[in-house]
């Protein structure tokens, strides 16, 4: 079946702008405002000095010796966006989007957050530039996710629990689209991930690629050649999309993405979209989605908040079926032994999605030559997980 | 003249105000949903939609959500809705029925089967309120195809926008009282006559009000400015509180509605 002729922002067969009628002027408007500025001078000076002198960037390309050694095979690098100001790459968007809503004159900002880093983010840039911000996220997910909720509070936003479907971040995003339509004229929808409809998954894969712009420049001054292979976990995506950008091009360069398989792919509770589920029609774009044959979304799983979507980004369901980019499904078992391993090994506690990218890494590498790289993507750190981990493994301990 | 069309005609040809209610199918049960739409037939409803539930309605206020969320769990599919237009018509129904879904319900049942289904058992049109006019053609012309009409949806904010949306109109044009999603407002403070008025100087399909609307004193308001009212809601909520029993009180509603809207 075709797409609409008319219809913009498509990757391939996917994306899309499926919205009701009540958004489309806005994202038709923040469309224009993005292309007017993207590439303004003063937008691009005020973007790069908040990412250099706020979020602490460029981030550190840090070869993991103590790793590489254990697992006996390629040379192991963490891009190290755990190090961020807020602690996740999930700053990177905000500053970006944020700006942008500055320059188009809203003063308020409303977001979705699972894990709760991208509403950390948002509430920070809004705290930052002075702008009202409200964050929604699943009851479910404030419970697990208990910390990032008082930091969220601390830094002046209100969150709003969301207790309809499953209580997770599909939730959130479909309460905070209704709210959107509610309230156009002064807020910007900041959406955390490469999701939703266009111009989302481009603007926040823009803001995100600074992650492969450095990397890729990080990599070739330590190695003097491109890495074989790059891996981030993969939620919506946005991290992923970030670290393969720059590197799309470079077809010797394995691009993997690691999905949340939950308690396995041969199971109901998982959250492996690319892996188990079928493209669909929903939060705006044309996607791989976890649904059942009459297109019910499906109550997906996984222990990181910040994965269990039922959804992808349309980029990477076009990079899916090109074959560009693999993308490998990492189970809650294996996800906690390599947050465990990476700490003892490195030094280094990353936040559970990111240990599903690990995770794939210590598979990865042994297989693999001496002489071969592979660059891992630490998406956040883990901090806000200490208590979840220690609950799975049996302790009592609650934030 | 599509049965649509007819809707919205008097006997002498001139245009008419109709009362448009909604109902969940299979909220709570898809019999209760049969009876409740016989119920409304009888008490001068117009064109009904009936509503193929979706797990994530991004339009609905929590009234509708709840409903969506009764039926799924009831077990309700796209082939029940499709069943219960079939039964319909058996029973004499002659007034248009619609669907009113979500795209990725239309979408994974295969647009081309969903609209050859739909006219095999007599529906006449769809709403899809997260399909705008830049993503229309994927779902309308297959319907088209198989004689369905796809209903545009005009908004507070769509300003510029109305006239394209307008003259590529098909069925009636629902236009969205108030920003937000669906449910019962107190007051509706668009200024719906110039977004009608903008409709009209586009196309001569009528134009129906939704969203918001629940006492026949702001369903007359609606229809004076417009070619009819669109009640969802209010009606869902009835049926919510009544659940089986609740057909004296939908025909009892939904008469008084449909006076209210015929009047204007």
């Amino acid at each position: 079946m075709e797409n609409s002729p008319t219809s913009r922002g498509r990757f391939g067969d996917f994306g899309g702008q499926y919205i009701p009628e009540t958004l489309m002027n806005a994202v038709i408007e923040l469309e224009e405002a993005y292309d007017h500025w993207k590439d303004d001078p003063q937008f691009v000076a005020e973007l790069d000095d908040l990412y250099r002198n706020y979020a602490g960037r460029p981030s550190l390309l840090y070869y993991a010796e103590n790793m590489t050694r254990d697992l006996g095979g390629a040379k192991v690098y963490l891009k190290r966006e755990d190090l961020n100001h807020t602690g996740a790459h999930k700053i990177n968007n905000a500053l970006g989007q944020a700006l942008l809503a500055k320059y188009m004159s809203k003063t308020r900002l409303i977001a979705e957050t699972g894990a709760g880093q991208h509403g950390v983010a948002t509430a920070t840039v809004a705290a930052l530039m002075g702008m009202e911000c409200v964050v929604y996220m699943g009851v479910k997910d404030m419970e697990r996710q208990a910390l990032n909720v008082y930091r969220m509070r601390l830094l002046g936003a209100e969150v709003r629990g969301v207790a309809s479907g499953t209580g997770t971040l599909k939730d959130a995003v479909s309460e905070a689209m209704r709210e959107w339509t509610s309230r156009i004229d002064d807020t910007h929808y900041l959406i955390g991930s490469t999701m939703g409809p266009h111009p989302f998954p481009t603007i926040v894969r823009d803001f995100q690629a600074v992650i492969s712009a450095e990397a890729r420049e990080q990599i070739l001054a330590a190695e003097g050649k491109l890495p074989d292979a790059v891996i981030a976990c993969v939620g919506g995506g946005s991290n992923a999309m970030g670290s393969f950008y720059h590197f799309i091009p470079d077809e010797g360069v394995r691009l993997i993405g690691c999905e949340a398989a939950g308690r396995g792919i041969d199971t109901w509770e998982t959250a492996a979209t690319l892996n188990t589920g079928s493209v669909g029609i929903f939060h705006g774009m044309k996607s791989y989605f976890c649904q059942d044959s009459y297109g019910q979304i499906a109550p997906v799983y996984s222990i990181s908040a910040g994965l269990d979507y039922p959804g992808v980004g349309p980029e990477h369901a076009m990079l899916h079926d090109s074959g560009r980019a693999e993308y490998v499904a990492i189970t809650d078992d294996e996800a906690v032994d390599a947050f465990e391993y990476l700490s003892r090994t490195e030094g280094v506690i990353p936040a559970i999605e990111s240990a599903h990218a690990v995770a794939y890494a210590m598979r990865l590498a042994p297989t693999m030559t001496p002489d071969q790289t592979i660059i891992v993507t630490l998406s956040g750190r883990g901090d806000k997980d200490v208590a979840a981990i220690a609950r799975y493994r049996g302790e009592d301990l609650h934030d | 003249m599509t049965r649509i069309k007819n809707a919205f005609t008097a006997a002498d040809g001139s245009r008419k105000k109709a009362f448009i209610p909604f109902i969940t199918c299979g909220d709570p049960t898809v019999g209760t949903t049969e009876k409740a739409i016989l119920a409304m037939v009888a008490a001068g409803a117009d064109l009904v939609e009936i509503g193929i539930p979706f797990s994530d309605p991004t339009a609905e206020g929590p009234v509708i959500q709840e409903a969506n969320i009764r039926a799924l769990a009831g077990g309700v599919t796209t082939d029940d809705a499709f069943d219960l237009v079939a039964r319909l018509r058996e029973d004499g129904v002659e007034i248009p029925l619609v669907f009113m879904t979500y795209a990725n319900v239309v979408y994974s049942y295969g647009v081309g089967r969903f609209a050859a289904r739909g006219a095999q058992v007599g529906l006449d049109g769809v709403i899809l309120p997260d399909v705008p006019f830049e993503e229309k053609a994927e779902f309308d012309e297959p319907l088209a195809a198989a004689g369905l009409e796809l209903v545009s949806l005009i908004a507070p904010t769509s300003h510029d926008r109305v006239r394209q949306i307008a003259a590529a109109s098909k069925g009636f044009v629902y236009c969205v009282s108030s920003l937000g999603v669906t449910g019962v407002r107190t007051n509706i403070t668009t200024d719906i006559g110039a977004m009608v008025e903008l409709v009209r100087e586009a196309t001569d399909v009528p134009c129906a009000v939704g969203f918001g609307i629940s006492t026949p004193e702001q369903a007359a308001a609606m229809a004076a400015k417009s070619d009819g009212a669109i009640v969802g809601s209010a009606i869902v909520r009835i049926l919510a509180e009544h659940g089986e029993d609740t057909m004296p009180y939908v025909e009892e509603y939904v008469r008084a509605m449909a006076q209210a809207t015929h009047a204007a």
